[in-house]
């Protein structure tokens, strides 16, 4: 499944966020994820270990591995069910210089079809007395996609990220954050297992399926708010706004509320909802009225008009608060998230009917992830 | 209209940031003061207080959605050292 490589290699920048005249925490990480919906079962470990060094210097690492079972509706209609295991491994390193604080970072990313390198460089900064912080960043990727069955198979992408971020202090119990970031793509950038259909007379059931066909290139802009304030008692309220839009005619919104509670006995719980809607690309239809429709052509459904929205409860409790050996502190956490997703214009195939008038396609998802966190 | 408005902000963010260096020079009074920081310190403040479980869901949601980018935190800290 080659878009979780695409993907975690541009997400893989942000595990080591820069942040201005401080170095990150010691700390430990082990995580189990479970990913179940629509079919698709990702599950994994994911650890992460971050160490300071020499006064000026922290050091970072992280494994994280993707175990695929996928019969998503996509692979159902036209292929095979399959199992494949994706591995990444990062590193990053930050230098504290004043009040600047630099950082380098190397994400790889491999599976059997794919493979994804990412260079990342960023640098933060605090004026007016640490209230603001400024930071900067910038990624290049480089990603080889092959074809399964298919050795002569060999495609490139090439991609850049630029981001800018802003966090400012605006009273005792109120920060603001602003994030800004260009991503561009320029390759390889479809899928090479999956197909579109379109309307076929010559076939039984009223279409036929072959190969989708995408843009070389794709540039997307997204702009987000982040508030968090402290309420009068302990606890925090956190929201956040993302507008998002890009050369392939996808718009999106995204708005995200939640609450985090410390409660007696070193517990802390949090609740979150999320709202996410999309506009589909340019060139997406679920049915084409002819082969060769057009030069551009997709059915991938995370290219169509569709609404997610997520609810989630998690729990984290101190178990090392007088700390052992080494180790300052601990926490066991738990956190699940639902998801549902709601399309507009994707329809079910697999449930059958005239070609175009077949159901929506709709499907929830039960995000799971267990972990413990060390500091020390 | 959206990539108006996107371009439009990203102008807008980019332009105070640029200022912020010369701004910076200057004698500005932190209107919040670092011992008036005690409640942004406090851990459930943090823009991320798990990073390894933000990556994943980040992970999580742009596997799935066709948007993509400003999901990190805004790369600051409280300003409380």
């Amino acid at each position: 499944m080659t878009r979780f490589a695409a993907v975690l290699a541009a997400v893989a920048a942000l595990a080591f966020p820069a942040f201005g005249g401080v170095l990150p925490e010691d700390r430990a990480d082990v995580l189990f994820h479970s990913y179940d919906g629509g079919g698709v079962t990702i599950q994994g470990p994911s650890l992460l270990v971050r160490k300071q060094f020499a006064d000026k210097f922290s050091a970072s690492a992280n494994y994280y591995v993707d175990r695929v079972t996928s019969a998503s509706i996509d692979v159902v209609s036209t292929a095979s069910p399959y199992t494949e295991e994706r591995t990444q491994y990062s590193v990053g390193l930050d230098y504290l210089h004043d009040s600047w604080l630099l950082n380098l970072g190397f994400t790889s990313s491999e599976e059997n079809d794919y493979t994804a390198n990412t260079f990342s460089v960023g640098v933060s900064q605090d004026f007016f007395g640490d209230l603001t912080t400024l930071s900067l960043g910038y990624s290049v990727g480089s990603d080889e996609v092959r074809r399964r069955g298919d050795s002569a198979f060999s495609a490139e992408v090439e991609r850049r990220q630029y981001r800018l971020g802003l966090s400012q202090i605006l009273t005792r119990s109120l920060m603001l954050g602003l994030s800004f970031e260009t991503i561009t793509d320029e390759g390889f950038l479809n899928n090479p297992y999956r197909s579109v259909r379109f309307l076929d007379d010559e076939n039984p059931r009223g279409y036929s399926w072959e190969a989708e066909v995408y843009p070389r290139t794709r540039t997307s802009d997204a702009a987000a708010l982040r508030l968090r304030y402290y309420l009068p008692y302990r606890a925090a309220l956190h929201a956040e706004y993302r507008a998002y839009t890009d050369t392939w005619d996808i718009t999106a919104d995204t708005f995200e509320l939640g609450y985090t509670h410390p409660l007696e006995g070193g517990w802390v719980i949090e609740a979150k909802v999320r709202s996410y809607s999309q506009t589909a690309a340019s060139f997406y239809r679920d049915l084409f009225p002819r082969s060769r429709f057009q030069n551009f052509m997709a059915r991938d459904k995370e290219l169509s008009t569709f609404d997610s929205t997520t609810f989630r409860l998690g729990a984290s409790y101190d178990v090392l608060r007088a700390g052992w050996r080494f180790v300052e502190r601990g926490t066991i956490n738990i956190a699940y998230d639902r998801i549902s997703f709601d399309y507009a214009d994707f329809r079910n195939v697999i449930r059958g009917g005239a070609p175009g008038e077949e159901p929506l396609y709709s499907f929830d998802a039960d995000v799971v992830q267990v972990y413990l966190s060390f500091w020390f | 209209m959206r990539t108006f408005h996107v371009r439009k902000l990203r102008a807008a963010g980019l332009a105070c940031i640029a200022a912020l260096p010369l701004a910076s020079g200057c004698a500005v009074e932190p209107w919040v003061k670092p011992y008036e920081r005690d409640r942004l310190a406090d851990p459930i403040m943090s823009w991320d207080r798990d990073p390894v479980s933000t990556a994943y869901m980040h992970h999580v949601y742009e596997a799935r959605e066709g948007a993509r980018g400003a999901t990190g935190s805004a790369g600051g800290g409280c300003g409380c050292n």
